[in-house]
């Protein structure tokens, strides 16, 4: 157990996913969704993966939990509590040592009642009580339909399918859009509990606000890899305390912080030729950006940044 | 209370849809070119003009057509359908008669092609992108662009005339008094037609059902499923099967018109003689009375299966059942 006990609950190296296409025909390409990404999560850590949309997060959470479709081909390595996470291990963990909470309740089946979706294929129903009890939900929730849910209520019976397993790992995927700001609290302070509980948190998110409220690390996506992974303190001073030009932005962007807009767009998975993928985007770019074949993570004041001018 | 409310209104409406089956009966029967004295008497036994014109009244042939329409409404009222120009009975008669041997023809197939159907379009769907959705795919989508009448055919050729496994026609051995027919003779001559109905039913439901547990399966809540550790069966079974159930009696309990519809057909390249063939001999001798008593009695049928499909809703959706009490 001494290994479970020093390695980070979850540890990722090298990761890249890849999708099998056919494009015209029976010609095949690749589309490269996810490209080298380096994260690690100890427990007792909330890591919030923050990035717009199509940056590949929900796919990262898919990829540890070993749920991507048939045509994506996963290369790299991705430890549990330092164990391999082969596709074996991910359909044995599932559900009981690695749980996911999912965005809406449209992850319930609509004609199941609550309180055995709960309870899923490992839990039993004096547990489901006991997440209620912690959760305030009154006991005759059980008996409800998802569409019988309120907002709130549904909120705390997606994350009732987690904290039921008991599972070290909780891999939240956009847990808060469409809430209003103080259910979004209340949510976040949840997983907070639950990491001072001593359980790993990947929160995937783009509100970032939250994020800085809530999480200790913040890892932000950009095109399918991380181009940053640094403390919250650095986020919520910005500027100069982060390291990655798009981090800045990112920051720049928030209403309190001027928003400012960033001009262009997000290239497309299957644009990308090698480079910095921001490079077409950044006011520092040098021809060392677009030639570099590909650009390491690197370890910068405390933080981890995918930049050549990083400083 | 509002499902008695909830079948009032149903049943109303029901009576409006039997009212409009008899009346366009009606119609289409006054815009047939057929002269049903024609029909009746053939070449090979001529009558005379005397006989005709006795004939002719004795069916109220020239009475005109509202009358002999307001005629048989009223007899109706009395339970009475009138009697039939053709066999020369009642039409309740022959229509309780007929309608038993299609009843079985029926409901076998009914059966069948619910239950293999939908086993078929469960498989499909579990391994799509395989060569066994492919070859269900592939079986559906040809028997589905066939024929009946034609798929009849194959299937007497195959397993009447060449095999002999089965009776080339009729519902009860030939040259068999109706009293010594025994419920084996009626099952083996049930097997063709019956076999020729389900094979055709089945793909109809067969491909719905593929496509909607398609669907379930790349739902939120089956991705949601496969993150706490169910199997792709443990998902069709927990979740798959309830969300098509809906879709699936809808499917089923509408497929009774089309029963009806194929029934007809089938019946006729078998002279299995169940209602679908009375109906062929009532249309083609124009035999008024009969004709729209079978239409009635059809119409009621499909009209029930409906109606049925309603009343399982709310059993199974719980939104629906919601819906309900709260209108």
């Amino acid at each position: 157990m001494a290994n479970h006990d020093t390695a980070p609950v979850l540890d990722i190296q090298n990761l890249s996913v890849k999708f099998r296409m056919y494009d015209k025909g029976l010609r095949q390409s690749e589309l490269q969704v996810i490209s080298d990404i380096n994260l690690n999560i100890k427990a007792g850590e909330i890591v919030a993966v923050a990035g717009s949309s199509g940056s590949g997060k929900s796919l990262l959470a898919h990829a540890v939990l070993g749920i991507l479709p048939k045509n994506a081909m996963v290369s790299g390595s991705m430890k549990y509590c330092g164990t391999e996470l082969t596709p074996a291990v991910q359909a044995d963990l599932r559900g009981r040592d690695i749980a996911l909470v999912p965005q809406s309740v449209s992850y319930l089946d609509p004609l199941k009642k609550v309180g055995p979706q709960v309870q899923g294929l490992y839990g039993t129903k004096e547990q489901q009580s006991q997440v209620f009890n912690r959760f305030e939900l009154a006991e005759e929730t059980a008996e409800k339909y998802p569409f019988q849910l309120s907002g709130g209520m549904a909120r705390r019976i997606l994350v009732s399918t987690a904290v039921i397993s008991n599972a070290k790992l909780i891999i939240a995927d956009e847990p808060t859009p469409g809430l209003n700001p103080e259910i979004a609290e209340t949510t976040m302070k949840i997983f907070r509990d639950l990491a001072d509980e001593g359980k790993a948190v990947m929160l995937i998110t783009h509100d970032i606000d939250l994020a800085f409220l809530f999480a200790d690390r913040i890892a932000v996506f950009y095109a399918g890899t991380t181009v940053e992974i640094a403390p919250v303190a650095d986020f919520i001073r910005g500027g100069d305390a982060l390291r990655h030009p798009y981090s800045r932005a990112l920051w720049n962007a928030l209403p309190q912080n001027g928003f400012k807009p960033i001009a262009g767009g997000q290239p497309y998975a299957g644009n990308l030729q090698g480079g910095c993928p921001y490079a077409a985007r950044c006011s520092h770019c040098s021809t060392e950006c677009t030639t570099a074949k590909t650009i390491k993570m690197q370890t910068v004041r405390g933080g981890e940044v995918r930049c050549c001018h990083a400083t | 209370m509002h499902l008695a409310a909830y079948i009032g209104r149903t049943l109303i409406r029901g009576v409006g849809l039997l009212v409009a089956v008899v009346l366009v009966t009606f119609v289409l029967v006054q815009a047939s070119p057929i002269d049903p004295m024609e029909a009746y008497v053939t070449a090979e036994n001529p009558v005379s003009q005397e006989q005709r014109d006795a004939i002719a009244a004795y069916w109220g042939l020239n009475d005109p057509p509202l009358e002999r329409l307001e005629k048989w409404v009223s007899a109706l009222a009395h339970g009475d359908m009138g009697t039939s120009m053709y066999y020369r009975q009642p039409v309740t008669e022959v229509i309780r008669v007929h309608f038993m041997n299609s009843l079985m023809l029926m409901a076998v197939a009914w059966i069948l092609s619910g239950f293999f159907g939908f086993v078929l379009g469960v498989v499909a769907a579990a391994y799509q992108h395989t060569r066994v959705d492919k070859f269900i795919k592939v079986y559906c989508l040809l028997i589905a662009s066939a024929p009946t009448f034609w798929i009849g055919l194959l299937i007497l050729m195959v397993f009447a005339v060449w095999l002999g496994w089965f009776p080339l026609a009729l519902g009860t051995p030939i040259g068999k008094e109706a009293a010594a027919v025994t419920l084996g003779d009626r099952l083996y001559h049930l097997v063709l037609p019956a076999l020729t109905l389900s094979v055709t039913g089945i793909s109809q439901i067969a491909l719905h059902t593929r496509q909607k547990l398609i669907d379930v399966l790349n739902s939120d809540y089956a991705v949601f499923a496969a993150a706490r550790g169910e199997t792709k069966w443990q998902i069709v079974y927990h979740h798959g099967l309830r969300n098509i159930l809906l879709p699936a009696v809808t499917l089923q309990f509408g497929s009774i018109s089309e029963l009806f519809g194929g029934s007809v057909l089938a019946e006729t390249v078998f002279s299995y003689t169940g209602l679908g063939y009375v109906a062929v001999v009532a249309g083609t001798k124009l035999d008024l009375p009969l004709l729209l008593g079978i239409a009635l009695c059809s119409g009621f049928f499909v009209f029930v299966g409906n109606l049925t499909a309603n009343l399982l809703y709310p059993l199974i959706d719980p939104q629906i059942r919601e819906g309900m009490t709260h209108e």
